[in-house]
This record gives structure tokens, sequence and C-alpha cells, in this order.
């Protein structure tokens, strides 16, 4: 029973390829006539490559996603001189900042957030025609739009913090700069700024959605496994034709927890899990700043968590003692 | 080829780990509680590098201690302006100490002409004598910072001409033509914010000027306070910069739970906050007005003199040479002697006030308004309370004393002190306004008590 043990798929099948099913009418062609196969890829997945279908959406969308993305590229490697080298060795610190506070949502010179603006507009508008891709894709194929509306939740969470919250806010300064580093100690900034996020109710529950979602997956990804051996794996099959795969998972869980999900319900549990963790997210940062200034003192306010004793005695803001010096 | 391909797996993996581990430090740190259980208030530290830190810090063995009797220094030598109280063996072991302290491969010669040692053509002698009168105000009136402890110029020097960490103002990015590649005065690996790419300048803002550090809200709910995020960043580095100085975590003064809350906060951020004042006193009024003195060589990419902040005295431990008492043995660094200090310990005058006017004095070169001198808007702050349509004007005025540049600016300073306190009293900042002098010249008038002076006037 060792190969059922395995990080990689086992064992790779290889014969002609599959090519789907026959498009509806008004959908152009796929790209890529001849699908070909990956051996590597097929360890993590399915060895077939492609056809890939682009289409006018996504055509579009990859337009302007590389264009949004170069915008951010060569603003980093400008601002290193346009030295190759060093664009390598700082790439994680150098980022592309949104507009200086003073400017408000009027439209700033290009060197001082304009650049931000431009490149943050063509990558919200790649990502919405990818959005519509998924939709028309799942569409074209007969399927439900699961997928698109899971994206859609992390889109939210998107135009909050670059675009929905800056407006409400009254300042494109408010949202968060394209960098690697620099994304996260903006992050960091926005907790300090607003009283830690930690005492965010919504950020509270982004996190059980988050972490949640992980328990799931786990849980759900070992149950599969475990029960290959039995032909588990085709758990879509079992969902109308439960066989002793099924029949096994669910009784371990009933032995060990006394309730088990349905390999249906499963996926249902996980989906909620996983949208509500960026829905919950985006809810929380779109209240910070504009309904709630300081969520420490908000949750001491409505009893959300006690006080700790003062254990290092009297402590005073020395501003307010000595009169006419303010930090 | 599976063997092959898995080989190559092995390798690739081993080699990314080695690189991601190469920046860390060795396991395991040691975690010390001093806050209340379940709060994370810890200070984490790595006894391997506290313990390459130790020699660091050691201070060096004083001079054994001269007698105080016999002829004063000033009555023996000549232009002892500073020390000449000192009789001449103490005078004698103090310019043994500082030789020790600051030049001590150079020695004397560093300083002093050696063919006259009274003469100044040496610029090093003139800064020195500065320094001596900065490490006396340190230790007599920057006792909420240093304590009883002091320093002494071991403190920052160490041995070193120029003391290991100092800091110019940072080099404006080149942005030619300013229509792409904006650093926005951060993203860059820099050691003065620990790494991160929070703004690299903290110092200019707070340890120079007195821009606003605190940016957390005081309400629960919006009430029209505003600190951009941009802002927050800057305040982070500075934060930074004093978690590296000191090597300790934001836990040694701040309870993270609310970093703004003065109640849950330790004893520490106390020292600090008046150690933050006093790194930017400093650098006002000592090493500011020094910039004409040092040549081209000895300043920063934009002209300016080399200036402390917190790692300059710290250099990454919680208390300079770890709380070594130096100072006790060095009476003469205690009380501030000599020229410049005698003008400035002079009492200023008393705040003038006027039903619709007020003006505040200023100490030589300070921006800080002194109690007895912030007592004099009280009347202001009253009547603007009664009368909501009345707003107060404010013009900041400074001595002949020192560059002009240098002067406006601590005219503004002294200016934003005041609408500081006036906003710090419940006046809303829009019924604030700064006007600049008509004619800064025209009221300039010498060293002169009255010129350092801030008018307020409301209608």
């Amino acid at each position: 029973m060792i190969e059922y043990q395995n990080l990689f798929t086992s064992v790779q099948v290889v014969g002609p390829a599959e090519r789907g099913v026959p498009l509806p009418p008004g959908n152009s062609p796929r790209t890529g006539q001849s699908p070909w196969v990956s051996h590597l890829l097929g360890r993590i997945g399915c060895a077939q490559i492609g056809p890939v279908y682009l289409g006018p959406l996504g055509l579009m969308s990859l337009f302007f996603g590389t264009f949004a993305f170069n915008i951010i590229g060569f603003n980093m490697l400008a601002s290193v001189n346009w030295d190759p080298v060093q664009f390598v060795r700082q790439l994680f610190w150098l980022s592309l900042d949104p507009p200086s506070p003073a400017y408000g949502l009027s439209l700033p010179p290009l060197n001082d957030g304009g650049w931000w603006l431009i490149a943050g507009f063509f990558l919200t508008l790649s990502v919405l025609l990818w959005w519509a891709r998924m939709y028309t894709r799942a569409r074209a194929l007969g399927l439900g739009t699961h997928v698109a509306w899971a994206f859609a939740a992390a889109i939210w969470l998107f135009l909050v913090l670059g675009f929905i919250r800056p407006v409400l806010m009254g300042s494109w300064s408010e949202a968060v700069p394209f960098g690697i580093f620099s994304h996260l100690d903006w992050t960091a900034a926005f907790s300090l700024r607003y009283g830690n996020l930690f005492y965010n109710p919504f950020h509270a529950l982004s996190i059980a959605f988050l972490y949640g979602s992980t328990l799931l997956f786990a849980m759900h990804g070992a149950t599969i496994l475990a029960v290959t051996r039995f032909g588990g794996e085709r758990e879509i099959e079992q969902i109308v034709d439960r066989g002793t795969a099924s029949e096994r998972a669910a009784l371990f869980w009933r032995w060990t927890m006394g309730f088990n999900a349905t390999t249906e319900s499963i996926h249902r549990w996980a989906w909620w899990f996983a949208v509500l963790c960026p829905l919950c997210g985006g809810i929380g940062i779109l209240l910070s700043g504009t309904v709630v200034d300081n969520w420490y003192l908000w949750s001491m306010k409505h009893g959300v968590v006690p006080p700790y004793p003062h254990v290092f005695g009297t402590v005073v803001d020395p501003s307010t003692v000595l009169q006419g010096v303010k930090p | 080829m599976n063997r092959l391909l898995t080989r190559a797996f092995a390798a690739v993996a081993t080699l990314s780990a080695v690189a991601l581990l190469a920046g860390c430090e060795r396991p395991p740190p040691d975690s010390v509680q001093h806050g209340y259980r379940g709060t994370g208030m810890v200070q984490v530290y790595n006894p391997r590098i506290v313990e390459a830190q130790v020699p660091l810090n050691q201070p060096p063995v004083a001079q054994p201690a001269a007698s105080d009797d016999g002829p004063k220094a000033r009555d023996v030598f000549k232009n002892v302006q500073v020390l000449g109280d000192l009789s001449v063996g103490a005078f004698t072991r103090h310019m043994v100490s500082i030789s020790q302290w600051v030049a001590p491969n150079e020695q004397c010669a560093y300083c002093h002409n050696l063919e006259n040692l009274a003469d100044d053509s040496k610029y090093t002698k003139v800064v020195a004598r500065r320094m001596i009168q900065m490490t006396q105000k340190i230790n007599a009136e920057w006792k909420p910072h240093v304590a009883e402890t002091g320093v002494t110029c071991w403190t920052c020097h160490r041995g070193n001409n120029i003391p290991a960490n100092v800091w110019f103002k940072a080099e404006p990015q080149d942005k030619r033509a300013d229509f792409i590649g904006n650093r926005n005065g951060q993203n860059a690996p820099d050691d003065a914010v620990g790494l991160a790419t929070l703004p690299y300048d903290p110092f200019t803002p707070y340890l120079q000027n007195t821009s606003e550090i605190r940016v957390g809200s005081t309400t629960a709910l919006p009430t029209g306070h505003r600190a951009s995020i941009q802002h927050t960043e800057q305040t982070y580095g500075l934060m930074m910069h004093m978690s590296k100085s000191l090597g300790v975590n934001c836990t040694y003064c701040h309870n993270t739970r609310s970093f703004g809350d003065w109640d849950q906060s330790s004893g520490q951020r106390t020292t600090a906050w008046h150690g933050i004042r006093m790194v930017r006193d400093l650098n006002l009024a000592y090493l500011g007005p020094l910039t004409d003195l040092f040549p081209a060589a000895r300043k920063g990419p934009t002209g300016d003199v080399a200036k402390v902040s917190c790692s300059t005295c710290h250099q990454g431990a919680y208390k300079p040479v770890y709380g070594a008492a130096m100072a006790k043995d060095f009476p003469e660094l205690q009380k501030l002697t000599g020229v410049v200090a005698k003008t400035g310990a002079a009492p200023l005058p008393a705040p003038l006030v006027e039903p619709r006017r007020s003006v505040l004095y200023f100490e030589v070169g300070s921006a800080v308004l002194q109690d007895a001198q912030a007592k004099g808007l009280a009347d202001l702050i009253v009547a603007m309370d009664k009368a909501p349509a009345l707003k107060a004007t404010i013009s900041g005025y400074h001595s002949a004393a020192g560059t002009l540049a240098q002067n406006q600016e601590l005219a503004k300073q002294r200016a934003f002190t005041v609408r500081d306190s006036l906003m710090a009293a419940g006046i809303a900042e829009a019924r604030v306004t700064l006007a600049k002098p008509q004619q800064t010249s025209a009221n300039v008038a010498g060293e002169d008590p009255t010129s350092r002076r801030v008018e307020v006037t409301i209608k």
C-alpha cells in the first residue's frame, strides 16, 4: 500500500490528447491546436498542457495586465537608475507608491503617484476582464459560476483597498503601494494608525475564516488521500453513487467526531469559508478610518476585551505634564 | 531520468534552504517577561549577539582624581573659556581624559596647535569647547533622560574622532526629469529603519524639526484627526531607529496592544520621550550652529553638520556603556559653565500679556516653550474659548547670532511650538494662522533675549 503514500502523482497515463467538449456557437476556437504533455507538471497535476482558450476577454485582460505590470516594473527600474543588478538586488524593497496625502483625490503629477494611479486603473481593468472571462468560460461549458464568484470576493477586497476606501477617505494616499515589502509595511502602518486591527471584529472574522479554510482543506485533502486506495479520489462520482471509499471516509469522521460532511457539502463549506475570508476582511478595512478611528478604543468601549492591570505603575504622558511642550 | 530529476530537485532545495537561512541569527533567543502575563510584553534577545557587544560597552579607566587646590586654570593658561574654574591639576586631568576619549592616536595635536596651545585656529578645538558645554547641558538639564548616570565624551565617541553613529540629511534622490522612478524617500534597504521600506530619513522630521510623532487616534470614532498612512510610516521609521539603537523590541516601551496608550506603557517610554526632545535640542542648539566651522569633508552630502540620534550614544545597548556611571568622576561636566552658557542661563523676561496680544520668550537656540512662558498664553486661550470667532496669528522671531537660514528655521519652529500649545489647549488648528514676520532683520539686535520671541495676537 506504500504506493498511496506519495507526495507526487505516481502514475502518469499518456495517451491521445483530451480535447474537451465542442464549443457552443459564437465562440472563437481555442488557442494552440496540439496539446502537449509535460512530465514535471504531471507530477503535481494533469500532464496535458492545453488547449488554452484566450478569446477577446482573455487577450484584453492580459494586455492591460501586462501594461500595469510594466508601469510598475519600469518605475522600480528607474528608481535604481536603470541598473539591472540593483533592480534584482533591491527588488523586494522597490515600490511604486500612491500619491502624497497633499493631493487628496485630485490628479497628481506622474512621478508623485500619477503612475500609481494609471497602473492601478489598468490592473483593475485587467482583473475585472479576467473575472468576466472566468464567468463566460464557465457558462460556455455549462458549469455553475462558483469560481467566478469566489474570485469576485477577492476582487472586493482588492477594490476596497485600492479604490473604495481611498475614495471614501478622500485621498489616494490611503491606498496600498505596489511593492513586495512596501505593501507589508503598509499593512503594519495601517494597523498602527487605526489602533490595532487585532481589535477589529471583521479582521477577527476574516482570520477565523482563513484558518478555518486551511483546517477544512487539510481535513478534506487528508480524507480523500486516505481513501484513494478505495477509489475515493473520484469524489464527484461518489456524490451520486456512494462507494466503499465514501462510506469509510464518512464513518471515520462519525467515529472520531460524531458527525460527517457529505462528499458534496464539504466543498460547500470550503467555498464559503474561503469566500468569507476576503469578504469580511474587506468590510474590516472599509470601516477603518471611515467609521472607526481606533479599534482598540472601540473594542474597549464596547467591552470586547478586558482591560489588563497596569503593572508598570502610573506612567503619565509627559506632554500633558510639561505644559507648552508637545511632541 | 527520474533519479536525475530527484537529485536536481534535492540540490536546489538544499541550496535554497541554505540561502534562506544565511541571514538568520543562530537560535535560540532568550525572552524575558516584563509585563502582565499573556500580553506578550517580553524582551527577546540573542545572547550571542549581546555577548559580542559586551566588550564595546566597557567604560575606560578614569584618570586618577586630581587635587582641587592650587591656582585656577584660567589664571595659569590663556584662553580657557569653559573649564577655567578647575585647578590646574584637574584641568590637565580633563584634557588627558578627552584625548583618551576622543583622539587616542592623535592626542593633544588633534585639537591644539602644539606651538601655542591657547590658539583657536584648529576648528576641532572650537568644536570640542562647544561639545564640553553640550555635555554639561545634558548632565545638568536633561536629567529626565540621562538621570544621575550622566554622559561624558566617551558615551558617544568611544575613542573615535567622530562618534561611530552620526547622521546627515539624506541626499535627495536625483529624479532627473522627474518623470519616472520616484523613490518617495523610502523603499530602500536602509539600516536606519531596520532594513524596512519605511522612509529612510526619520531624523530630519523628528530629531531636528518638531513634526508630530503621534499618529494614532485618541478617540474610538473619527473626530477630525487626520494622520495619513505615509505619516504613520514616517513615525514607524523613527521607532525602528530607536528599537535598533537600543537593541530592544517595541515592548520595551509600549504595550503593543495599544501603542499610543500611556497608561499601559512602561516607564522607559517616558525616558525615551525626553530623549527625543534632548536629541532635538542638541541638534538645534549645539550641532546645527557649528555647521560653518566644519570643513566640507566632515559635512554631509547636503552640506549639513553631523548630528546625533539615539544610536550615537546607545550604540545598540539599552543604556550606553550599560549604564556605567562615568560622569560622576568628572564634576566639571555636571554644571553649565563658560561664556555662552552664562548668557543662556540668564532668566528670560516674563511673558508680555496684553488683552489681545502675548509675547513669549525663548532660550538661545531653543524652540522649547518653558512653563513660565506658556503661562502667558492662558488669557488668550480663555478669550478664544469664550468667543469662537476669534482667530490667533502667530509670528516667530530670532536673535542675530548664527546663520540666517538656521535662525529662520528656529523662528518657524518656535511658532510651531506655540501653535501646538494652543492646539493642546483645545483650540482648533483652523483658528491658528502662522504669519512670517515681514522683516526678520529688523527685529534682531545681537543676542538680546527680547528678540528670541513669539508674538501671538487674536482678533
